[in-house]
Parts: C-alpha cells; structure tokens; sequence
C-alpha cells in the first residue's frame, strides 16, 4: 500500500454507464501521470442489480486493487424501481450506497445522488459516518443532470464532483470526452461537469477530508490495457490471424477484441455454432497453414477436449485460451476463480501433451500469448493461456514499450516446396510428415497445396507416412516421439523467466501462487515484510511443462510455504506435490473461492494466522486454510 | 517462391495420381459400398482437374472415414462428426483448396448433425460427400439416423420408435445450394454428380446410398435405382426450390418403400458462397491468407500500430 493513494469506487445497476464512466476516469488518471489498477464487480445480468467499479490511482506502481477504498460515488440504481409495474424489489435501490460501506476507509468521502438514494433509509446510516469520520455529501447528481441534459449524463456531474473533491483539473476529463463523444452530447456533458464541478465548490468545503488526488509522472508512456486486451494483441503480434469461437462469459472479450483487431488486418474471425466446432475450425485454419486461436471458458472449454486431443494426436499447432470462472457447471457467469486448472491440464483422454501457461500480469499476458504461439507452431503441439475473469476484466496502466516488439509471423516447422524436394519420403512417394527419429521429437510439416508434400494428418495411431497402424513398435515410436517434445520445451522455457520472484532472497518464509493473483500476493509479502516478517514470494507461469528446479529450489530456500490460490480444492498446490515428488509437509494452503480475487489484507492475516500463529482456522468466512499432507 | 504454386496449374490429371504407391489393405469388408465412393472420386477428381496436392480430403470417423487412407491427396481424417468444421476453416484460410469432407449417417447426421445445418446455411464453397448405409457399420451395426423406423438392432431390440432423418430436405431447407443422392451400385451416375458437386460454386451436400452387407443386408441401398430426372414420372425443375423440395420429400419416403430415386434434387448456381458474402462485406481478404507467411513482401502489421491510440 502506498501512502497518498485514491482509491475510487462507482456504484449503480449494471446498466447504469458505470463500466464506460470508470474507464474514463482511469484513462484521465493516467494521463495526469498516475499509475492505475482497476477492478470490476458485476452481476450477471443485463440491467440492474449491484455493481461496481474500483479504481486505484498512486504515484507508484500498483499491482493490486490494494485494501478497501477512500472514495465512493454511489450513482443508485436507476433500473431497481420497476417502472412497468411501479413495484420495489426490496430495498434494492439502496444498495449501490448501502452494499459499499464496508471497506470504505476511515475518513472516506461519500458522495451519492440524492435524487436516486435517501441515506435516512439506511439502517445505523449516519452513526457509522460519524464512527468512522466519513464525509457525506448528497448532491441531486439527477436532479442536475435533468435539468441540463438528459438524466442518464448523471455520471458526468458525479464525475464532475469528484474532481472538485479530489483536487483534480478537469482538463484531462474534458479531453478524454472531446475525443470520445459526438458533437450532439458532448456539449451538454461539458456543461454539466463544469456545473457539476463548480457548485461543490461553492456549496462545500473539500478540504473538510483528506481524500486529494496524488500528483505523479511516468517514467515512459503508459497505456491503459487489460489481460483480455494484452492476450489479443499478444496472438496478433504473434502472426495470429485466424479466431474462432461462441460467446461465454469472459471469454467473449478476448473473442471481440481479436474479432475487431483482425478485421483491420485482413485476418478471419469466425463466429460458429458450438466450442466444438470453434476448436475444430482453429485446427482446420491451422493445418492449411494460418496461426490460428480459438477459447472458451470452463463449459465451453469442456466441449473443445476432443479436437485438443486431435490437435495433439495430428501434430497441428493451435492455441487456446481458456477464461475461467467460477464453477462448476455455468456456475458463476460473471465471479473469478481458479478452479480450471485440473480441468485444462488433464482434459481430453490419452497420454496426451500440452503445454499451459498462466500469466500474473497484464504484461505478462502479451508475452506468454507470444510464446505460446511461438512453442505451439515450433514445436507442433496445443499451448493454452489460462487465465481468469480477474485478469482479463482489469485495466491497469503498463508501460508502452511492453507492446512494442516486433510481429513474428514466421510458421515455425513448416518446409517450403524447396526444402520438401529433399526431405524423407517413403517408397509410395508420400512425404514422411510423421518420422520416428528426429531431433526435439519434432517432424517438419508441409501444408495442403505445396508440391511434393501430401500426407494424412489423422487422430488415429499412424505411421511416419500418416497411415492408420497399430503397429505396437510403431506406437512405441511415435509416442516417445511425441513425448520427447515436451522435454524439449521444458529445456526451452527454462530459460524464459516466466516465473516471477520476489522479496528478499534469503526470506524465511514463502507463498507460492500462480495466474492473477501474483500482484496481490505481491503486496502482501512487502506487507508482511514492513510488518516485521521474513516472506519472500513466487507467481508461477509455467504450468506445463512445470518449472520442477525453480519451484524446487524455492521451497527448498525456505521454512514452510503458502500457496494461495482462488478455488475450494488446492488444486495449484496438489500439481505442485505431484511435480515436485515431496515437500508435502512443507505445503500449506489459503484458499478463497466466494467469487472474489483475493485482496492483499487477506493474505496478509492468513499468512500471519496460519504460518505465524499456527491455526488452522483463519478468521472470516472467506478464507480457509488446508494444510498438506505429509510426505 | 510461393509455397502454394500446385495452385492454378493447368495440365491433364490422371486417376493413378489419386492412388496411393503401395495400395494399403483395404479395410472394408468385400461388397462395401464405400469401394463406389472411392471409384467414383477417383474417376470424378481428374474431370475437375485438380492436382491431388491442391486437393484436401477431410473426413469423419466410422467405416467411411478411412476414404482417405485410399485417395492419395492432403487428408485430414479427424473425429466423430467434426469434418466439416475442419473443412471449413481450411477452406477459409486457402481458398486454393479443392476441399472434400466425407463420412458417414452416423456422423454427418447424427453427431455431426448441427455441422451439417451450419455448413450449409453458410454455403461454404466445398463438397460434402455421406456414405448413407443406413447403419453404424465400423461399431457394429446400431441404428443410425437414416434407418427406417422399426430398424431393429443390439441398442434398439423394439425396433427403433424414431422416422429417419431427411437428410436432402434438411440439406435444401437449411440453405444447400446443390443436393444431391447418388448410389454405389450406379457408378456412371455417381461419376457424374461428383464431379458436378465438386465443381459447383457453393455447399454441395451429395447423399451417397452405399451398401453395408455385413450389418445391413435390408437396406435398400442395393436396389436398382431409378434417376429422377432420367424418369418421366419425376419431371420437375432443380432449380425451383418448391418442385426440388417435392421432389425429395418423394424420394426419401420411397427410399423406405422399395423405390430408390437418386439424381439431382436441387441445384442453386446464383447464390455466392459463404466465402463471396465474407469478402463482400470485408470479413475476410482477398488473397488467401495462407499464402502470406510464405510472401517475403506482405508487410505483417503490428497490434500496436493499428489499435493502441484507444489505449491512450
Ligand atoms: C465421440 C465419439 N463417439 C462415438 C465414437 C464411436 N464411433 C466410431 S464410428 C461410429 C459410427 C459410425 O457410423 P457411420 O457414421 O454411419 O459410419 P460407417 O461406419 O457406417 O461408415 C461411432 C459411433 C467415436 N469414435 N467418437
Ligand atoms: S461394416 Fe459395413 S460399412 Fe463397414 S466396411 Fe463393412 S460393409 Fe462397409
């Protein structure tokens, strides 16, 4: 946590303009030289309901939506009243002020639309704000945006009341949305922020709190970017061109970004009927030789395990993502969780290879989609990016120069007509695309219409020519060969530091994580380190093939370890005592699986409770604590 | 060098190209049908005048998917019911392509039955080619979507309760723009269609009636069969979608009632193809995607350049 840091929250009904009004927000922040990280809450439905989002703005770089917040604009819920039937749904209204009391900091500010929300109505409302020294501030943000425009500009004038609490110039807001909106609204939003903007000043006196907007500079340009963002441009830099796919939820994102960034680059996206036929069309663009992507999140996912089992059997290089969220079943459209990982590494039937990264960052994201292009067409195998609804929803500021390498749109081993006149062919002069011995297990491939190179890519046991066998020294051969990639990769990836340390080297203690919730276990461990403790921390990338020597020489390094993942099964920690072989003793878990991605306090007190105390019992109903079998 | 110059050449193709060196084994029982499927293409492919390398054969699994271990082409043989996805998609990225997806009732009708529907509501510009032996044959005869109602077998002993699909309908109402059924046991006319499908400009569905004699010796399928268009008694026009429409609505009842009728049912040459309408509204290039990793001049762009300003 950094000292002078906002953290801003906006609440309504989905519906409401929140998502758009806070990107805009956190794009102003930025571009007045802040670090920004944003976090997304919302129901799973299309019109009201709860949500929210959080941003927070700091001077430093921040890895986390840091622990509770300072500042709430609570918008209400325009669509909780029923207006066909006139009806309440409970006091449902309320909710956008009422549900976001609780991690708002001590001396926070409150401001909410008293057009919309009546805090009398609220139970214990004003004995809590003096508690906890808030400042309130109701403002008909309605009332005002009627008057001057249209109700719906209601998040322009909370904006607009923002800015005069926090200090904030208004200039980067106004920019933002001379860019963005058409000439038909853009004046009366203009107008309405500055009124918005204005009458707090002269109604109120802001600095009654201590809420003030950090002031900042970047060391190099930023931009604002999510995972499902940096995952998009990652396949694209890549050589991707072809997407295919069947909207569900977080997939979609990466499914529409890629969908608009291929059509300006001439690329293929294909909307089709089911994740079968998405995964099967990726491997038919691939095998005719296009770099090729297709995903789904968990039930989708499930539909594709067959063509991955294909992909794998033919050789044809191909590249998933999957977007987890809370499960089983549809479970929880719209929560995060981490509760795929056994799914996708063991998924499809066989003895069967792939290799799965699971990214920690917004930038790590755009690198480990590049690799995993990069390994999947080298090495002819399926790479999957595994993430979650955390990751791929959260904008963050990054440094530009993260998206600034070059495109590699080479095919990996792919012979041209050239190099095919002189490879292996079998005495029916079919091209040997399957051969026993070669080197890293990898045969070169030709594509469909190149001269001399036509072979039978088939999901069944085959020959070096591609013909059916169930020849047992052939079988033999061909799944060593097969396997013999794998290790090749292993010794590949080894070298590319996708595991991510940190802390001091010689910490006595250390919490092991993987995917999204590195930056938050992150913030803990410097925590815990300002705290007196001795914690050191690793996120871990590489899930297949997995980093046997890093993780080893981690837990090795130190006393005991925490591995703190989002899912009820321990499920990152039971692959690493699988992987490792022992250690079992040394493994323990916090787990948090309520639909929400751990927050950096949380670690914190479970690592304090479980490693320090040693209970087994961590307080609060949202974390557990499982400890591992021994050896 | 492009990689892809078997594209676009001209010169005569002999059927022996289309036959692998060393024949392997065929695994079909003797009296297959599907021995008329693989005549029929081999005899079909040199008419269209397509090199074997510009050629990819992409098939499902069951008896009729093993046609590729016996056609000498590219072949992608891949699972239960998901050729045409596969297909597809090749067809997407290397239009070049002469692009063929075989297999059987079972999987095109059954498991594969909403590839089907989708493929041809597409209109994708490939030939879509199902072995029709009313039965499983490569897991041993249970009853398919094309068997007659009644069809006993191990997983229906009452008899199955359930009428056929109608797979030429179905191919017509969901947006085919040429359908057709053929028989093994007509090799002259399966010869014909073939090579008609093949060429047509479009989603060619071609329903091919072939022989099981090992776990179907009641079929119909090795009845002499009568052309519907040959025959006075089935004058109509395959290019009037209410007459073809009629026209199989009689040849799939009859088909259970003793009475083979095979032909043309439906031919649609103005319709484009999926790939015209994604090229039309900008959804996809011109130049086959393929091609560009191999074109030293295509200049690869980079996601920064072209989308990052809205990042800003
Ligand atoms: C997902 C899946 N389900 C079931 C099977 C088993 N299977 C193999 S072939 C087949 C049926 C084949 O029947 P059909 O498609 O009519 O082809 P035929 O063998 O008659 O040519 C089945 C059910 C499979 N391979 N994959
Ligand atoms: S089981 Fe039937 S379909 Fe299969 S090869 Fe034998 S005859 Fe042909």
């Amino acid at each position: 946590m950094t000292e002078s840091e906002l953290i801003w929250r906006i609440s309504g009904g989905s519906g409401d303009g929140i998502a758009s009004t806070s990107q805009n927000f956190a794009k102003a922040l930025m571009r007045s030289g802040l670090h920004v990280f944003t976090h997304r809450h919302y129901p799973s439905r299309i019109r009201g309901g709860h949500t929210y989002t959080e941003i927070r703005a700091s001077d430093e770089p921040v890895k986390s939506r840091g622990d509770g917040y300072n500042f709430l604009l609570a918008l209400g819920d325009s669509f909780a009243r029923n207006p066909q039937e006139d009806a309440y749904y409970g006091n449902e209204e309320l909710k956008p002020l009422s549900e976001n009391l609780d991690e708002l900091r001590e001396g926070g500010v409150i401001v909410y639309d008293s057009g919309l929300l009546d805090a009398d109505e609220i139970e214990g409302f004003d004995r809590r704000v003096e508690e906890n020294d808030w400042h309130v501030y109701p403002i008909d943000l309605r009332g005002m945006a009627r008057e001057q425009g249209r109700e719906v500009m209601r998040n322009t004038a909370g904006v607009g009341v923002t800015c005069a609490l926090i200090g904030m110039d208004l200039e980067y807001i106004q920019d933002l949305m001379r860019e963005a909106m058409p000439d038909k609204i853009l004046e009366p939003n203009l107008e309405i922020l500055q009124t918005a903007y204005e009458q707090v000043q002269e109604e109120h006196d802001p600095d009654a709190h201590d809420v003030r907007i950090p002031s900042g500079e970047h060391d190099e340009p930023q931009l604002l970017m999510s995972g499902s963002d940096a995952i998009s441009y990652g396949a694209i830099d890549e050589g991707c061109r072809f997407i295919s796919g069947y909207p569900m939820t977080p997939w979609t994102e990466v499914f529409t970004i890629m969908t608009q960034a291929l059509s300006g680059l001439g690329g293929i996206s294909e909307q089709v009927e089911d994740e079968i036929a998405a995964a099967a069309l990726a491997l038919g663009a691939s095998h005719a030789g296009v770099k090729a992507m297709s995903g789904s999140s968990g039930g989708g996912f499930a539909l594709m395990s067959e063509p991955l089992g294909l992909a794998e059997m033919t050789e044809t290089p191909v590249v998933f993502v999957e977007a987890m969220r809370a499960g089983p079943s549809t479970g929880m459209p719209t929560k995060t969780e981490q509760g795929d990982l056994e799914h996708v590494l063991y998924t499809s039937q066989g003895d069967t290879h792939r290799v799965v990264f699971a990214p920690g960052t917004v930038e790590e994201a755009y690198d480990q989609t590049r690799t995993a292009f990069r390994i999947a067409y080298e090495y002819q195998i399926p790479a999957i990016v595994l993430y979650d609804q955390k990751l791929g929803g959260e904008l963050i500021s990054v440094p530009e120069s993260t998206f600034d390498r070059e495109p590699n749109p080479d095919l990996g081993s792919v012979l041209t007509e050239e190099e095919l006149v002189d490879a292996p062919h079998n005495a029916a002069g079919k091209y040997e695309r399957f051969q026993h011995d070669v080197e890293d297990g990898v045969s070169p491939r030709s594509l469909p219409g190149q001269k001399g190179g036509r072979f039978l890519a088939t999901g069944n046991e085959h020959e070096p020519s591609g013909h059916i066998s169930e020849s047992p020294e052939n079988r033999v051969a061909q799944v060593d060969r097969r396997s013999q990639k794998v290790e090749a990769i292993r010794a590949e990836l080894d070298d590319e530091g996708n595991q991510t340390p940190h802390g001091p080297e010689d910490a006595e203690y250390g919490i092991l994580t993987w995917g999204s919730q590195q930056g938050t276990v992150e913030e803990a461990v410097d925590e815990l380190n300002a705290a007196g403790h001795s914690v050191k921390s690793l996120g871990v990338s590489d899930l297949t093939p997995y980093p046997v020597a890093e993780v080893e020489a981690f837990v090795e390094s130190v006393e005991e370890v925490l591995v703190v993942e989002m899912n009820a099964s321990a499920q990152f920690r039971g692959l690493t005592q699988k992987e490792l072989g022992r250690y079992g003793e040394k493994l323990s878990s916090l787990l948090k699986y309520n639909g929400n991605p751990f927050e950096p306090a949380d670690i914190v007190e479970g690592f304090e409770s479980t490693m320090i105390d040693g209970n087994d019992d961590v307080p609060g109903i949202e974390t557990t604590f499982v400890p591992a079998a021994g050896d | 060098m492009s990689a892809f110059n078997a594209i676009g050449e001209e010169r005569e193709i002999d059927r022996e190209e289309f036959t692998p060196g060393i024949e392997p084994q065929p695994t079909w029982c003797p009296g297959c049908g599907d021995f008329g499927v693989l005549k029929a293409l081999k005899q079909a492919l040199p008419e269209v005048g397509r090199t074997p390398e510009e050629t990819l054969l992409v098939t499902g699994i069951g008896c009729s998917g093993k046609l590729n271990s016996y056609l000498d082409s590219y072949g992608f043989h891949t699972i239960h019911g998901r050729s045409l996805p596969v297909a597809r998609a090749a067809k997407l990225a290397n239009p070049g392509l002469e692009v063929i997806a075989a297999g059987g009732d079972g999987d095109g009708y059954g498991i594969g039955g909403n590839h089907f529907m989708h493929t041809a509501r597409e209109n994708h510009d490939m030939t879509y080619v199902v072995f029709n032996n009313e039965i499983f044959g490569l897991t041993k005869g249970q009853t398919s979507p094309t068997s007659p109602k009644g069809h006993k077998s191990k997983t229906q002993p009452h008899g199955s309760a359930k009428d056929p699909i109608r797979p030429l309908s179905l191919a017509l109402t969901s947006g085919a723009s040429y359908v057709a059924r053929t028989a093994a046991v007509n090799p002259n006319q399966a010869k014909e269609i073939l090579t008609e499908a093949i060429q047509h400009d479009g989603f060619a569905h071609v329903d091919f009636l072939t022989q099981c004699p090992t776990w179907n010796k009641d079929a119909r399928q090795y009845v002499p069969y009568t052309d519907v268009q040959d025959s006075d008694d089935y004058d109509f026009d395959v290019h009037d979608r209410v007459e073809a429409q009629e026209a199989m609505r009689t040849a799939e009842e009859a088909l259970y009632e003793g009475e083979v009728l095979t032909g043309r049912f439906y031919v649609d040459e103005g319709r484009p193809s999926y790939q015209e309408e994604k090229q039309r509204i900008g959804e996809m290039p011109e130049t086959p995607l393929a091609e560009r990793y191999f074109d030293d001049d295509y200049e690869w762009e980079r996601a920064y350049d072209e989308f990052i300003d809205k990042h800003r």
